[in-house]
């Protein structure tokens, strides 16, 4: 193979940036630490770029809807939708607390009974590579964000904040690969997990065989992964089937089109699993 | 200078990337616009800089999303090492020619990727070929359209002038 000759020049740059890079890698899967230093400086400096970069495309998408569109009407229909997310997700909040009331365990329904304390947050990039699903929203650390917390849109569930920089932060959403929440189907109670799959569907895990699941199901979030309040919606069963002899393989269409979502809500109040591990670990 | 063309460039698709991306691209369908980037500077400029591009936007991208920084950067570099030396031994002035390197190095890209993921037991793709093939074939597709308009632009300011000297005369 003339043309792959690694004597040449270029050949000794390829394997030396190479064994840098597996270096770099290796350094990583051996460290047990958390966010790498890199990866916030790196995440910090770009997202000011995609600020101004999400500043100006806003800027000219709002001067065409506003004054070239139709001026009043748009500036209403903002209105309504504000209106409307906020309905939402008092809706939410009514759901999740009249799942506590028919749940037993009422001392632990007293404390999930808390309001949601939320801050809103506008959607300025997405993921720099297509094999991460992620966004990038303009709250940070300054704001109160902490790694974490978990993010939600009107219609339901969006991820939780994985590297917050201190005027922006990076959002995992569910339907990335090393996503997962805990769910229950809202129906029968049944209890399993979501995991993302990448594309635009979640896959529910750890359902029993025995359990009762049937396409059109609401699924909602469990609270038991310490980042989402309980009672929030994450999607619907489109189908299921056996998978094995212990469990069912579910796919669930998620609650919000991750495609069209321009504003989040980050859930600033701990959730009661989280206070009780922190009250633990004290 | 051509380090600063470069540089500017694949800040540019990283830019488009993370920015128009999400008005455009739907659903699964997912094109990457730094690996279009890193390929076609690797076949005008050759394996050297293809490779040190590669790095460089590898590196960037892993920053800005990758839990692990160095997978994505191998993987460009890889593949702008194997592009440049293509383009420095074989002519890949067609649009044909050029979409089947496009494809590969996006196919390519995904295996090293997916691969280096999956061996590190840190992601599980599952079956992910019409994935794969779906955003080779856009990225394919995107390139080829870069080559196009990039060639054809002085071309057509060329032709402007003269046509507004012969107005004159």
């Amino acid at each position: 193979m003339a043309i792959l000759d690694i004597r040449q020049r270029s050949g000794y740059l390829f394997l030396g940036v190479v064994l840098g890079h597996i270096l770099l890698i290796s350094a990583q899967v051996n460290s047990k630490s958390g966010v790498p230093l890199l990866e916030v400086v790196t995440f910090g400096v770009f997202s000011e770029l995609q600020r101004t970069l999400s500043g100006g495309v806003g800027g000219i998408r709002g001067v065409w809807g506003n004054y070239v569109g139709l001026r009043h009407v748009k500036a209403e229909n903002d209105e309504l939708k504000r209106q409307l997310a906020a309905a939402q997700i008092t809706m939410q909040e009514q759901r999740a607390l009249a799942d506590q009331a028919r749940n037993l365990q009422k001392l632990l329904e007293l404390r999930n009974r808390v309001a949601l304390t939320t801050t809103g947050a506008e959607i300025i990039g997405a993921a720099a590579s297509p094999d991460f699903r992620t966004l990038t929203i303009d709250k940070g650390t300054r704001d109160g964000l902490r790694p974490d917390m978990a993010v939600i849109a009107p219609a339901g569930v969006v991820g939780r904040v994985v590297v917050p920089s201190p005027r922006s932060a990076k959002v995992q959403l569910l339907i990335d690969r090393n996503a997962a929440a805990g769910v229950i189907i809202e129906r029968t109670r049944a209890q399993g997990v979501v995991v993302g799959g990448g594309d635009d569907r979640l896959q529910m895990q750890y359902v029993s065989e025995a359990s009762d699941v049937a396409v059109g199901d609401l699924v909602v979030t469990s609270g038991i992964d310490t980042i989402y309040p309980k009672g929030l919606p994450v999607g619907r069963v489109e189908s299921v089937e056996k998978n094995g002899p212990a469990f069912k393989r579910i796919v669930v269409k998620p609650a919000v089109d991750f495609t069209q979502i321009e504003e989040v809500l980050v859930v600033l109040t701990p959730t009661p699993a989280k206070e009780a591990a922190a009250g633990v670990s004290e | 200078m051509r380090a600063a063309g470069v540089f500017l460039a694949v800040v540019a698709a990283l830019a488009l990337q993370t920015t128009l991306a999400r008005y455009l691209v739907k659903g699964t369908v997912a094109i990457d616009l730094v690996l279009v980037a890193v390929v076609y500077v690797a076949l005008t400029s050759g394996p050297a800089t293809g490779l040190l591009t590669g790095a460089f936007a590898g590196l960037v991208q892993d920053a800005l999303s990758s839990p692990l920084i160095g997978i994505g950067g191998l993987a460009k570099t890889t593949v702008g090492f194997l592009a440049g030396v293509i383009g420095t031994q074989f002519i890949v002035s067609q649009p044909l020619p050029r979409f089947v390197v496009f494809f590969a190095a996006s196919a390519l890209h995904a295996v090293i990727f997916m691969g280096l993921y999956m061996l590190l037991d840190l992601r599980n793709f599952g079956t992910p070929y019409a994935a794969v093939a779906a955003q080779s074939t856009a990225n394919a597709l995107v390139g080829v359209i870069a080559f196009q308009v990039v060639e054809l632009l002085p071309g057509a300011v060329e032709r402007r002038r003269a046509a507004k000297t012969r107005l004159r005369r």
